[in-house]
């Protein structure tokens, strides 16, 4: 999806063996966390990731990268208080 | 000072304290609750699995207001080696504070710190890797838990740290 910009549920489903009702219940699911979108184009619903997919990995990353800085900062603390 | 591809994080910090002081807040399973913010049932052991509970710091009363929606939720790793004085690492599943799911079947990142002993003291390197397995709307949780949260909290100990310092 993140290469081919929209897409309709009949051309994601396309080449999966799988059935459109289970992409439309997994696209669902990436919708309802924000990362996907969908739009109209003539008749058809068509799907877009929401990010591309490296930018999205990016800010997870910068996410947990916070986190980590706050632990750190504790343990310097913790190590380095005298007790 | 930290490095990031999509995979994993990897973060540096001197510590200016003995090693054998930061290979103890690290492997003692109470000292590693104190500064972590998790309360755990024992010890650490090689390849054994530990559960805890989410116990917000008592470092700072505005922090741990924060930390507050999380207190007592189940925390569980899974130690993965203990190599005196120089790697600790565990497996743990990254932002698992949803109480409705049961996070036992996803994947689990790697989490290592490798200690280096400094003329100043310690070089700790801590390694976060195995990202690129965490589903898509795992991630979105993590954005979802952070926001007002953990990052606020940076800002507060950064200044409690500088005040106490």
């Amino acid at each position: 999806m993140s290469d081919a910009g929209p897409l309709s549920i009949a051309s994601l489903a396309d080449g999966f063996d799988i059935s459109r009702q289970a992409i439309s219940k997994h696209l669902r699911v990436i919708s309802d966390a924000g990362l996907a979108k969908c739009g109209r184009r003539g008749r058809e619903t068509v799907w877009q990731l929401e990010q591309d997919g490296l930018a999205e990995a990016r800010r997870y990353l910068q996410t947990v990268s916070k986190d980590w800085d706050d632990k750190l900062r504790r343990l310097k603390h913790f190590v380095e208080s005298d007790s | 000072m930290s490095t990031a591809v999509s995979d994993r994080i990897e973060k540096q910090v001197l510590l200016r304290a003995p090693l054998s002081r930061v290979w103890q807040a690290l492997t003692d399973s109470k000292e590693f609750g104190q500064w972590f913010g998790v309360r755990f049932d024992g010890p650490f052991k090689t390849g054994a699995p530990i559960s805890g509970r989410i116990a917000p710091t008592t470092m700072d009363a505005k922090v741990a207001e924060m930390q507050k929606p999380y207190e007592g939720m189940a925390f569980n790793i899974m130690i993965d080696r203990i190599e005196p004085k120089n790697l600790f690492s565990f497996r743990w599943h990254p932002f698992a504070v949803d109480p409705k799911v049961d996070y036992s079947d996803e994947p689990t990142t790697l989490v290592a710190f490798s200690l280096k002993e400094v003329p100043e003291g310690v070089l700790l390197t801590v390694t976060e890797s195995g990202f690129d397995k965490i589903p898509l709307d795992r991630r979105a949780t993590a954005f979802a838990s952070n926001e007002g949260g953990w990052s606020m909290q940076v800002t507060l100990i950064q200044k409690y740290v500088e005040k106490t310092a």
